[in-house]
Order: structure tokens, then sequence, then C-alpha cells
């Protein structure tokens, strides 16, 4: 506690104080209590939080064979990794949502797709905002993952082949397991970004927290309050995530070269 | 030993066997044979092939012509010396137990973990009985107190003797050692040596690369010096080491003390 309470974190903290104070006294807040907007606030928060869960689970399923095809796949395969993480990673993520959406979308109506079972889902926008935000995810994170498959050392995948395990078998149990032992922290740094990319997908018409707060300004003329509940909300999950990761790297054992 | 040689069945058989990288002729037509129960030591210098001709035999390096036998049974290859049946090569390489310069232990995993990984996930022993049977070897390289610890908390010694235990779990029918001991601070040499000593006395088969030779001549049964990728002179220790017959053996006795 001693070591934590610095003059320069003292004043810190103070204004922070200060500011939740001035915005709590002086800011209108009515419209909280209104159950209308309670619930989207709510609803809101559990799909941004899902949106990044479920776009960082997908992205990185994608991202495992992207980045060991790039580490020590033959180059038919490496060359398109290559090139897809170059684009994706080259591109913005709102030109690449509103490809997806408003271009490959637009598409679909008047063909065999809105005849198809496959029309209920692609009529929507949530489809269109998870693959395009998993994708992204595959981009970044083949890259990363590229480096990590490469900074295993050879030597433990040898001792693996030489007591005769199949290729499948050293993948699973050694080879992934320390990659990504290796690049936990990257993951966890990337994921709050990811998190903060999610209001993206407003612009497609979806309701997460960003939405939400814009849609309240609309309603109430009430602009910095929404705002204010905005930056404390994202800052409480992304907390929560450097939390979760912080965790997950306690209990990975230590490596060495 | 020379009274029951020919009774005792062949656990390795190598017959001219060629390697290339390349241009590079490293291997250039060698033979070894290692009968249940001997101990046959590779020396040489550097370069002269034989940490390859070690690990040519369970196909960590492709052969580029020979023949090549474990248990009786011929390993099948391609005309281009490649092993043909990739489940023959892993079914072979379990009923060998390499040890590495480096120990190669997975770092990911603790001591036991790295003993019961292959017979539980490969060769499907029940898991009690691999860690029954971990705990045991554990006891008699002297590491039953580090069956918890994260390789990474072992020194270079102890690593070794779990390695050593790790090849032992898969209950071989023989034991590779490519230079166990050149990775090690000399104050550790010893208690590796002791334990290689101890799987001799037991009458297990072993191949041995090696530069430690005053080792090999107390343990082989068997000696082989290579040179430029030849046999150049073989036979039992004390007639290689106390008589040496070609010059470039004397030569390399004298350089190495």
């Amino acid at each position: 506690m001693q070591s934590f309470l610095k003059p320069h974190r003292i004043v810190l903290i103070a204004l922070a104080l200060a500011a939740v104070a001035a915005a709590v006294v002086w800011g209108r807040w009515e419209w909280l209590g209104e159950s209308k907007y309670q619930i989207l606030i709510l609803k809101g928060i559990w799909l941004s939080i899902w949106l990044t869960t479920v776009t960082m689970v997908v992205g990185m399923c994608l991202a495992i064979p992207i980045g060991l095809a790039q580490a020590v796949g033959p180059w038919y395969l490496a060359l398109p990794a290559r090139i897809y993480c170059t684009i994706i990673r080259g591109t913005p993520l709102l030109m690449q949502i509103w490809l997806l959406y408003y271009g490959l979308g637009s598409l679909f109506p008047g063909t065999w797709v809105q005849k198809s079972d496959l029309w209920p889902l692609l009529r929507q926008a949530w489809p269109y905002a998870v693959v395009a935000l998993s994708l992204s995810v595959a981009g970044y994170e083949g890259e990363v993952m590229r480096g990590a498959f490469r900074g295993v050392p050879h030597g433990q995948l040898e001792a693996a082949k030489a007591m005769g395990m199949p290729r499948f078998t050293l993948f699973r149990r050694i080879w992934l397991p320390q990659a990504l032992n290796r690049v936990l922290p990257t993951i966890g740094g990337e994921t709050v970004l990811q998190l903060k990319s999610t209001p993206l997908v407003s612009t497609i018409t979806i309701m997460e927290i960003y939405a939400v707060a814009g849609r309240i300004r609309q309603d109430t003329f009430i602009v910095y309050e929404p705002l204010f509940l905005l930056a404390i909300i994202y800052m409480a999950i992304a907390g929560l995530i450097v939390f979760m990761f912080r965790w997950l790297e306690s209990r990975t054992p230590q490596r060495t070269a | 030993m020379a009274d029951d040689a020919a009774t005792r069945p062949e656990t390795i058989k190598v017959e001219d066997l060629h390697k290339s990288f390349g241009s590079h002729h490293v291997l250039k037509g060698v033979s070894l044979t290692a009968r249940e129960g001997d101990v046959v030591a590779i020396i040489g210098g550097s370069g002269s092939g034989k940490s390859t001709m070690l690990r040519c035999v369970n196909f960590l390096e492709t052969p580029s012509s020979g023949r090549i036998a474990i248990g009786g049974e011929d390993v099948v290859m391609k005309p281009d010396g490649s092993p043909a049946d990739r489940k023959q090569i892993e079914r072979l390489r379990q009923s060998l137990g390499m040890v590495f310069q480096n120990f190669n232990l997975w770092t990911h995993r603790t001591v036991l973990e790295n003993l019961i990984e292959v017979p539980v996930h490969v060769m499907k022993t029940p898991k009690d009985e691999a860690i029954a049977r971990a705990r045991k070897l554990l006891a008699r390289v002297g590491l039953a107190e580090k069956e918890g610890a994260y390789p990474a908390y072992l020194s270079g010694g102890q690593q070794q003797r779990a390695a050593i235990a790790r090849a032992l779990c898969m209950e071989p029918r023989a034991m590779l050692f490519d230079e166990p001991t050149s990775a090690l601070d000399p104050e550790l040499v010893g208690e590796v040596l002791q334990v290689i000593r101890g799987l001799a006395d037991e009458g297990r088969t072993m191949v041995l690369v090696t530069h430690e030779m005053k080792f090999a001549r107390e343990v082989a049964s068997h000696v082989i010096y290579l040179h430029n990728g030849l046999i150049e002179e073989e036979g039992p220790p004390d007639a290689l080491f106390g008589a040496p017959k070609s010059e470039r053996l004397k030569q390399f006795l004298k350089s190495v003390g």
C-alpha cells in the first residue's frame, strides 16, 4: 500500500474521484432511472462482451492455421495466408464491415440465397458483424501466431517426434500449447483492442453498448452523461479482460530457452 | 560377451548407411549392429558424422540409402531412403528411447507429465499405471522430489536425468544417447553418467554417441570410431583404446586426452 500511494497517483486518484463526483452532482442522470434504458444498457453491455468473446475465439481458431501456414507451410499455403494478413491489417476495419454488410449482403436478395434456409440469418446484421470482426482478429493474430509457432524450440518438437508421437498429437499436445503460452500477454492486449473495435458495428444497426449511448442521446438530448457512463463501462470490461489474462498467465508454467 | 553373441537377437541393425546433405556426403556407408544387451559407443571428432548416424537410426535424419532394422523388423524405405510407412516409423520410434544433448524436456509440462506424456497419450497406457512407472523411474534417477517441478526449475544434470527417465518410461527396446553430457557443466556430468552406467549394468541395449572416452571405455561392449563418414576402426573397448591400430585413431585419442 505504501508503494502504491505515490504523490502522482494520489493526485490522479483525487482528480478522478472529483470528476466522478462532479458528474454525479451536476450531471443529469434521471434517464438512468427509466427501465427501458436500463434494459437497453444491460443488453448493450452483454452484446459488446459477447461480440468481443465470440469474435476473439472464432478469430483465434482461424489465426492458428493461418499462422501455421506462414510459419512452416508450403509456399502455396504460406503465400495466401501472408496476403490475407497484409490485406486485413492494411485496410480499415470499418471498411471491411461495410464491404461485408452493404456490399456482400446486398448481393443476396433476389438470388437463390433469399430462398435458402440461410436467409433468416443473412438478412440480419449480426452475422456480418461477427464475420467481419472475426476475420479481422484472424488477420492480426495470424501474424502473431506465425512468430509464436516459430518461437517454440525445435528440440522440443524433435523430442516428441523421436518418441513416436504422431504429427497431430505433437501439434495438439506440444507445439500449440507452447505457442499459445508465449503469446498469451499479446492476446490479452489484443482482446482489449478488440473490445474497443466493437463500436464500429453500431454503424450497421447493431445495438451494442456504444449504439445504446447514441440512442439515449437522440432520445433525451443529453450528450455527455451517456458518454461518461460509456467510458466507465468500457474501462470496467477492459479491466476484467486484463485481470482474466493476468490470471491465465499466472497459471502458465515458466519457460526457458 | 563374444561367446553368446551369435545367439542374442539383433536389436538395432544398420547396413551400408549413406547420408548426404545436399552435396555434402556425411555418411559414406557405415554399418552397426547392437544385439540385445550390447552397449555400442560411437566416438569421433566433430563433423565425423557420429550424431547423424545415431539420428538416422530413428529417422530424425532421413538416410540417403542403406538398410535399417529395429528388433529384426526392416524399416520400409522409398528409393530415396525416406521412410515409406509413417505408422511403422512412429511405432519403431516408441521402441527407441532417445536422449538429446540439450535434454529437450517439454517446458510446459511438469517432470511427471513429461514422463507420462507419450505412454498415456500415444501408447494408450492406463494413466495410473504410467504414473506408477514414472514415479519408480524418477526415484531411480534421484528425482522423486521433483515430479511436480517444471523443467525450468531444474539444473542441467537434473533435466538430463529426467529426460533419461522420460525415455525409459516408454519401456523401449533400446536407448539412444546423443552426446548426453556435452551441454552440462563439468560438475554435473558425473550424476548423468552414473545413471547411464546403471542402465548399462542392468543389461540394457544402448547406442551412445559421446565425447567421454573414459566412460565409453568403461561401459561399452563395442566401440566404433568414425572419421569423415566412414568407420575407421571398431572393436572391443580395450583393444580400441588400449591398442589403436589406425594412425587417425591414435591421433584422435591423443587429442582428446
